[in-house]
């Protein structure tokens, strides 16, 4: 790299080092050469020297079942947004090799925090796919107990999340859950966040201090390639697992859309924050094949080119075509899993018009641990106000 | 630790929140400290001196140069069954934290609807008075006291400095912590810890009069104080009112003097408009219309940015325009 004055003499001059990688041209167009990729986009197992998938073909059987599942809670869920009955719905489709993978690589006592697109990992962690519904209805703000599942609450503001799991990583570090050698008691946490949180301060705040205190936390980025409108290239001029380094902690791309290779590289990446050694990031990377959410319109900024492309990477059909090709599963098991999705579907659309609405005088509760004596003459207030309109028409 | 054997001694404010913040974290394991300088140094004001080398870098933590990262990762050792005691180490550097504050501490209890707690303490250091350069004197409280979700209060001396912050620190809801920076080391006051403090959100008449009341907290109960000292000597007897609690407020000691009074003045050294004095002199307006012989008056900051600390004492709110309110309202 030089400058150099109008008339050719160089005024400054020097070496910064090698040219940036070429980040968004043809050789980085599949995830690039540092890709982690165990199952071909054509359904076929390839070894990689650093990570492999230590399960058998009853686990992708599992994992074949949760995406399934969780894209039909997906197209359901926009399904019931389409007539109604959702005000909003933040759409995985493209994503659930990403979530299951990360998802299943979690022990009971891991814990989970997501952004509000997190349906697939919620899956894994046993909460109730209803549960989502709510917040998205507008009834609740997140009614699951993130102490059932270790699966917390569904988080807005992009990126604050991932300082909450470095900090809940530093808490479990003072419990002596880290680094002990007991399987059953070593933990971690894994922050999910996107492409778009990357340029996030907090998301950047988090790998320091995720990093001076080395905290067992994995940061599992979906790069779906996508922040609503905004391309990946406007958040980054380097592959975004490149940052880490700068930070001080290794980082790793992983096909995204295969549910083997992300399954193998986010659970080394947790065995690695629970044997205290510190943060992983983790990128996954993916494409949003729908919208942002459904009041998203792709049409007006991305090529309808690009999702036919992708549309051939889709991470539950190679899957598919691993288990046909390979006899691992039969016409009944898609046909039972078939059903069984139908009747999640249907228990779902029941279940959401079924949400009752909170009662008005809810909004005052759980502001404090205790109710004010402002908030309690508010109420009070509220409730006459209210009652005197009883009998009217 | 010699001198918690001992009962009653004289103690500056920053003393007194030192002990109070020693007392807290012997009494419960889960109590910890973060912030910027607050380990070795023990603080850019000695807050927490020596408490680093007496409970460990577990428990009081050097942070990186990071608020919202300080705010952000206390909420996450919350969420794990902390009580995180965060500094911020002067109120112009809050900023960069408002986003976690307001959005995720204030409103987890009420988004998880109860199922989480946020027992954290935000210390802020605020107020004017230290010669400082920008972003060192503020006083953002109305910005916080507006946050649902959020308890704000403002101690004004040592005594209370040792109480409020242990009780604080044992309320499981968020609380934005005031401290006068300018009293830290400046009045000594008497301390018995044997003795058993008033309920943390409560408002407290500090001194009884009968021709108007003086609000005040944080740093200008000092100034209050002396204004209805000099007030007695033209034989005007002030009541002054130090409000302690910003949020919630506690209203009822503060209508009951202004019923019998008559008359109020609201001292801070925020800026007035859309401060603290004018949602106190709405309540006040709404409770105690007919009491009232004036409007209840605002002393406070201009609405302006803080100035260059060589002319601070001419915008913050002193003894003569404390007194100034209080003959306007005389007057009226």
């Amino acid at each position: 790299m030089s400058t150099q004055s109008p008339g050719d003499t160089p005024a400054v001059s020097g070496q910064f080092g090698p040219d940036l990688v070429e980040v968004f041209g043809p050789s980085q167009q599949d995830g690039g050469p540092e890709l982690v990729q165990l199952l071909t986009p054509e359904g076929e197992r390839v070894e990689h020297p650093e990570f492999s998938f230590d399960l058998g073909d009853d686990a992708i059987l599992g994992f074949y079942r949760d995406m399934v599942l969780t894209r039909r809670i997906d197209t359901e869920a926009t399904a019931l947004q389409r007539h109604g009955e959702l005000g909003i719905w933040a759409q995985l489709l493209g994503q659930e090799a990403a979530q299951i993978g990360a998802g299943r690589a979690l022990r009971p006592q891991d814990f989970v925090f997501p952004t509000y697109r997190e349906h697939g990992v919620a899956w894994c962690k046993g909460v109730d796919p209803l549960d989502l519904l709510g917040l998205f209805r507008g009834v609740d703000q997140g009614s699951w107990d993130p102490a059932d599942n270790n699966f917390g609450l569904y988080t807005i503001v992009i990126g604050a999340q991932t300082l909450h799991a470095t900090g809940y990583a530093m808490g479990m570090q003072r419990d002596g859950v880290v680094g002990t050698g007991d399987p059953e008691r070593d933990a971690a946490v894994i922050a999910h966040f996107g492409d778009g949180a990357s340029s996030q301060g907090d998301v950047n705040e988090s790998f320091i201090f995720a990093a001076s205190y080395n905290a067992p936390v994995v940061f599992f980025c979906q790069n779906n390639q996508w922040a609503i409108s905004e391309p990946i290239e406007r958040q980054t001029r380097i592959p975004l697992y490149q940052r880490a380094l700068g930070f001080g902690f290794p980082g790793v791309r992983v096909d995204g859309n295969d549910v083997l290779a992300t399954y193998a590289v986010t659970q080394a990446a947790l065995n690695r924050a629970r044997d205290g050694q510190g943060p992983t990031f983790v990128e996954a990377y993916t494409y949003r094949m729908g919208a942002h959410t459904t009041t998203d319109d792709p049409t007006r900024y991305r090529l309808s080119d690009d999702l036919e492309r992708w549309k051939l990477k889709d991470p539950i059909a190679r899957v598919e075509a691993y288990l046909r090709r390979n006899g691992v599963a039969d016409d009944d098991f898609f046909a039972t899993l078939q059903q069984e999705a139908d009747d999640l579907g249907h228990r779902l659309r029941e279940g959401c018009k079924a949400l009752p609405d909170p009662q008005p005088l809810s909004i005052f509760d759980h502001v404090y641990s205790e109710m004010t004596d402002e908030l309690v003459a508010q109420r009070d207030g509220f409730a006459d106000y209210l009652a005197s309109f009883e009998g009217a028409h | 630790m010699a001198e918690t054997q001992k009962t009653s001694q004289k103690i500056t404010l920053a003393k007194g929140l030192n002990m109070g913040l020693r007392k807290a974290m012997e009494d419960d394991p889960k109590v910890l400290l973060m912030g910027e300088d607050v380990g070795k140094l023990g603080g850019v004001f000695r807050i927490t001196d020596g408490l680093q080398k007496d409970f460990g870098e577990d428990r009081v933590i050097d942070s990186p140069l990071a608020e919202s990262g300080i705010v952000g990762t206390a909420v996450g050792l919350a969420l794990r069954g902390y009580r995180p005691v965060v500094e911020i180490q002067f109120d112009g550097f809050v900023y960069p934290a408002y986003d976690q504050i307001v959005c995720q501490v204030a409103k987890i209890q009420f988004r998880s609807q109860g199922k989480l707690k946020m027992p954290m303490v935000i210390r802020i250091p605020f107020g004017g008075g230290i010669g400082a350069v920008e972003h060192h004197s503020e006083s953002p409280e109305a910005q916080f006291a507006h946050t649902p979700g959020l308890k704000v209060v403002a101690c004004s001396n040592p005594v209370d400095g040792y109480w409020m912050i242990q009780q604080a620190i044992a309320c499981d809801d968020p609380v934005i912590f005031l401290e006068p920076k300018r009293q830290y080391h400046a009045d000594k006051a008497e301390l018995d810890e044997s003795a058993t403090p008033g309920p943390l959100f409560s408002s407290r008449v500090v001194r009884s009069g009968t021709d108007a009341t003086v609000l005040a907290y944080g740093p200008t109960v000092k100034s209050a104080m002396a204004a209805a000292e000099a007030a007695a000597t033209e034989g005007k007897s002030l009541e002054v009112i130090d409000l302690r609690t910003l949020s919630p407020l506690d209203m009822a000691p503060v209508y009951d003097s202004v019923r019998r009074t008559g008359r109020a003045v609201v001292a801070h050294e925020a800026h007035v408009n859309l401060g603290m004095g004018a949602e106190i002199a709405s309540r006040i307006t709404e409770e105690c219309f007919y009491s009232l012989e004036a409007p209840v008056l605002r002393v406070g900051a201009f609405d302006t940015p803080y100035p260059p600390s060589r002319i601070e004492e001419d915008y913050l709110p002193d003894l003569d325009r404390i007194l100034d309110a209080v003959d306007r309202s005389l007057a009226f």
